[in-house]
């Protein structure tokens, strides 16, 4: 176990690691050249050149943290909107619960990163709208998750006590309700940033999300299908970096939910 | 079961809503954004009384959903083409796609799960463990590129992309079905590692019956409910993944329809995407329950 955990907590800690030392390398992913339009990897560009004769490398890393920054970020305004709903909808139950529970029910109607295409699709490309259209929506799995946790511990008898001593709504919430939700949320949190990940990467692969020439993992996917027989090294340097990086947090997500015994509802994905 | 049905209602209602409401997101005047800067004043008017934009929202919706009741999607503002005679010329690929990726996924994740949980911890296990764990690491945009770069180009077994024939349908198929199948096995295991320790498996190996019909008869027909669940939900996640998929192999169905109309800021063929690929998921899920309810005598709708 503790093995494992060290693999996975690696490469993400490479990956963080990569995405700040990217600040250094952001005039240089951006520079043409070219002379060396689809080079394959060589000692100038280890990992070789892409369709403008860009450092596949360097640009690589800057899509690391683009694709970081926008899953953390999306993660942690997504948890706080989502948990708050839920908390709200569990606690207080009756027609509120009914109403906000019939909301969630709506956007899950839309099967994946549909309806995350559909609102970047007419609020139009660029990085604000793409936060925008994951954030409006992700909260709805920490919505249902917290809900049905919240549900459960409201007749808790430690919950009960608080009500009887007077406790006001929001600190019952979130002093003696939050903290025993907190290890299922993280571990909804982590699979939610695998799947932001990709989900990025979809909407820039999509020509959505990030534009040019700002790198993501997503657009260079894009641009690197287009050379796939000419320079198939681009496409395999963009893949297998993403790949790594959702297998670790997946992974992660596993053993947290391992270790800590967090039952998921499967419904749910 | 009545009471299920009837909770359809809101939902698909709230979808048309929301599908509704897409257009008027769009950020300034949707007229301007769709006809672009070259577009005459004539040109915009004529589109705006067209679409209804110049009337109040409510009755703009009160229209929106009249249309729809009779069929009638609207045209695309590109081609003039009635948009559902567009979806019906592109739905049959995506159907017959989604379809044999579904074909797949049961045909590799079911096995592949079935014989992980019977050899819990053995290296079966750990290989379909391994595979599913990186098939889901691995999008739909980076899996087709992939398949193509080996067996199309490397290996020149199949074609590239476009829709000739059979052959042309088996990279997107599998790029679609493997990441079901990766699910498919996940599930499969845990849910018949569940079940193998139920009373009822244990009572039916006490009486004597050979291992095989433990397995087969009484273990996998309950162990297979939960999937069931899991692929009705999953088939959303190929009609969504489709969109993907299609784009990267250029196939010709309503995912790169959807696509396509982005691009090209036809948005009321967006709309029209976008709603048909949930309603159908939502039709889905309904027969999924059905479904659920029939095979497990357990559950029982109140009528």
């Amino acid at each position: 176990m503790n093995m494992k955990l060290n693999w996975t907590i690696a490469v993400i800690m490479l990956w963080i690691c990569v995405a700040l030392a990217s600040v250094f390398f952001n005039h240089h992913a951006d520079a043409i050249d070219l002379d060396h339009i689809l080079s394959t990897p060589n000692l100038q560009a280890l990992l070789g050149n892409d369709d403008l004769g860009r450092d596949v490398l360097a640009r690589l890393m800057v899509g690391a943290q683009t694709a970081l920054t926008v899953a953390l970020l999306v993660s942690i305004i997504t948890l706080s909107f989502g948990t708050a709903v839920g908390l709200i909808a569990g606690y207080f139950g009756g027609w509120v619960d009914r109403l906000l529970m019939q909301i969630t029910d709506v956007f899950l109607a839309f099967p994946g990163i549909l309806l995350a295409i559909a609102f970047a699709a007419v609020l139009g490309p660029g990085l604000n709208n793409l936060l925008l259209a994951l954030c409006l929506t992700s909260w709805v799995g920490y919505a249902r998750l917290t809900r049905a946790q919240a549900l459960a511990l409201r007749h808790r008898q430690h919950v009960l006590a608080a009500q009887a001593l007077g406790a006001s709504v929001p600190r019952i919430m979130f002093k003696h309700m939050l903290p025993l939700l907190l290890a299922p949320l993280v571990v909804e949190a982590t699979y939610s940033i695998a799947g932001l990940v990709i989900a990025e990467a979809s909407l820039s692969f999509l020509g959505l999300g990030i534009q040019a020439p700002h790198a993501s993992w997503g657009g260079m996917l894009r641009d690197g299908v287009r050379y796939l027989l000419i320079a198939p090294h681009y496409v395999l340097a963009v893949g297998v970096s993403l790949m790594s990086l959702v297998l670790a947090v997946n992974v992660l997500g596993d053993q947290l939910r391992d270790a800590w015994d967090v039952k998921r509802n499967n419904a749910d994905r | 079961m009545i009471k299920r049905l009837l909770g359809v209602i809101p939902v698909v209602f709230g979808v048309l809503l929301l599908t509704f409401l897409l257009v008027h997101l769009v950020p300034g005047d949707p007229v301007d954004v769709m006809l672009g800067e070259s577009a005459t004043q004539a040109d915009r008017t004529e589109l705006r009384a067209d679409l209804g934009l110049d009337r109040p929202l409510v009755i703009q919706f009160a229209t929106y959903l009249n249309k729809l009741a009779h069929g009638d999607f609207g045209r695309s503002i590109h081609t003039q083409t009635p948009i559902a005679n567009l979806l019906a010329e592109r739905l049959p690929a995506t159907a017959s796609l989604a379809i044999t990726a579904l074909l797949i996924a049961l045909c590799l994740g079911l096995p592949l799960g079935i014989v992980a949980a019977l050899k819990q911890h053995q290296w079966p296990d750990k290989l379909a463990t391994l595979l599913s764990l990186t098939l889901s690491a691995m999008p739909h945009f980076w899996l087709g590129p992939l398949l193509m770069l080996v067996f199309a180009l490397w290996l020149g077994w199949l074609p590239v992309s476009g829709m000739d024939g059979v052959a042309s349908m088996v990279l997107p198929a599998l790029t679609l079905g493997f990441g079901l199948a990766a699910i498919l096995t996940r599930m499969t295991r845990a849910s018949l590692l569940e079940v193998l320790h139920e009373d009822f498996v244990r009572t039916a190996r006490a009486k004597g019956l050979p291992e095989r019909m433990v397995i087969l008869h009484h273990a996998l027909r309950a162990a297979l409910l939960p999937v069931v669940t899991v692929i009705g939900l999953q088939l959303g996640s190929l009609l969504a993944g489709a969109v993907i998929t299609e784009t990267v192999f250029g196939w010709d169905g309503v995912g790169r329809l959807l696509v396509e109309s982005i691009e090209k800021r036809d948005y009321p063929v967006t709309q029209a995407c976008v709603l048909v690929i949930a309603l159908i998921y939502v039709l889905v899920n309904l027969l999924t329950d059905f479904l659920y309810a029939r095979l497990d005598p357990r559950v029982r709708f109140t009528v």
